[in-house]
């Protein structure tokens, strides 16, 4: 598979799961595991540019994907205009979902590129905030909508 | 929490998936999206020796108008039914349902027939195809047979799915401009639903029960009263007659009895019955 656009070729047990794959094998740990039931969102990667729960996602299973977890948006030079609309918008409290809320903006923004305010909730139903801050992340989500379109 | 280990075969064509069930035999289990089955396992509530993974079959994703009726493939994501134009004109229930499956990572993984095979009375889908007398298409061993939705769901977690059989196709009739609506009450946005009622009009109407029973269930009764021209609102009062709600954290057997009738009586309602 291709994470972040890096080739990435391991035998690994049939049971490792994407996410203990991408940060025990690869290395990246900025993608979070929360609950580990599928209910949180704190491990969202992108397979194949949709969101997806790492930890419910055998790494066999993205055999031949693209990967694109947090590290692969952009780094302290050059944010991804969802990192910056959180940063602005301060949408983390905490942070420890943060990773997963921002893969799950840029795939629901892909798919609904100017979402209502009831499409950013609905759209972000799997992904839980333990400081209950979602007024904000909403913020992000639209403020984030907005500048991908002024982009364009 | 990580799965037993298990062997993994990953198949290229419907013929290799059953050749790896006749295999290994009841040891095998199919892996379509994963949504259900790998939560079971990371739980070692379920330990298959074998998973043959049909996640790649791509030749069993879609929804095709096929006449008189419309055909999906077992392995069409719910993300694919969601935005499915053929479902929007023709089968509109489909379409509402599937996108209120889990969350939108879940349904950019999970499939219709990985959600029918695993046969969760609490699934949004399963309801909605024995309301709307769906057929099922297997593949086996022996060839191919067709499972009317009556039939299909046996028991909780049962289907009359045999271990060597592959779920290939769903069969559903057009609806046209019929009246549906799905209400599920749950507590949060992304739960399995405490109780759910579909109702779809199409000529006469049918209405199908979420986690009511050990399997999801028609409400008869409702039916019968409405075809005997009672009100929605009286028919609504036998939403629970002949069910088996189960107890557990989220409702006792008295609450979801409750929730049945004014579940029911709002589908009834908001489907102009």
């Amino acid at each position: 598979m291709t994470v972040n656009g890096a080739a990435q070729n391991h035998d690994v047990e049939p049971r490792v799961l994407l996410v203990q794959y991408l940060r025990d094998v690869v290395g990246l740990t900025g993608t979070k595991v929360g609950c580990d039931t599928s209910s949180c969102g704190a491990c969202t990667v992108l397979v194949d540019g949709e969101s997806v729960k790492s930890c419910t996602m055998l790494a066999a299973q993205a055999d031949g994907a693209e990967i694109t977890t947090i590290e692969g948006l952009g780094g302290e030079d050059e944010w991804h205009p969802v990192q910056r609309a959180f940063h602005e918008q301060h949408a983390l409290q905490c942070g420890f979902c943060t990773a997963g809320m921002v893969m799950a903006t840029v795939s629901l923004l892909e798919e609904i590129p100017q979402p209502t305010e009831t499409d950013v909730r609905l759209g972000l139903e799997g992904n839980l905030c333990r400081c209950t801050g979602y007024h904000n992340i909403v913020k992000a989500v639209l403020a984030a909508a907005d500048a991908r379109a002024a982009a364009k | 929490m990580i799965p037993a280990p298990f062997e993994y075969v990953r198949a290229g064509s419907a013929d290799e998936a059953l050749r790896a069930l006749v295999e290994h035999g009841d040891e095998a289990k199919l892996l379509a999206g994963g949504m259900s089955l790998l939560p079971l396992m990371k739980l070692r509530l379920a330990t298959p020796a074998v998973l043959v993974d049909v996640g790649r079959l791509r030749d069993l994703s879609y929804v095709r108008d096929e006449g008189d009726h419309l055909a999906i493939g077992a392995l069409t994501r719910h993300r694919d039914l969601e935005t499915s134009d053929v479902l929007a004109q023709q089968c509109g229930v489909l379409q509402a349902v599937a996108a209120e499956v889990g969350d939108n990572q879940v349904r950019h993984r999970g499939t219709i027939g990985g959600s029918v095979a695993h046969g969760d009375p609490a699934s949004d889908l399963p309801a909605v195809l024995l309301a709307l007398d769906a057929t099922f298409v297997a593949r086996g061993p022996g060839g191919e047979r067709t499972i009317e939705a009556g039939e299909l769901f046996q028991g909780f977690l049962e289907t009359a799915l045999a271990p060597d059989e592959l779920l290939t196709e769903i069969r559903v009739p057009k609806a046209g401009a019929g009246g549906f609506s799905y209400q599920k009450f749950n507590r949060r946005a992304q739960d399995w639903a405490i109780v759910g009622a579909v109702a779809v009009t199409n000529g006469s109407t049918r209405v199908a029960l979420v986690n009511m029973a050990t399997t999801p269930v028609r409400a008869t009764a409702v039916e019968q009263a409405l075809a005997r021209g009672a009100a929605a609102v009286d028919a609504a009062e036998q939403a629970a007659v002949g069910t088996e709600p189960p107890s557990d954290l989220n409702a006792t057997p008295e609450f979801r009895e409750h929730l049945a009738r004014v579940l029911v009586r709002r589908a009834l309602e908001a489907a102009s019955v």
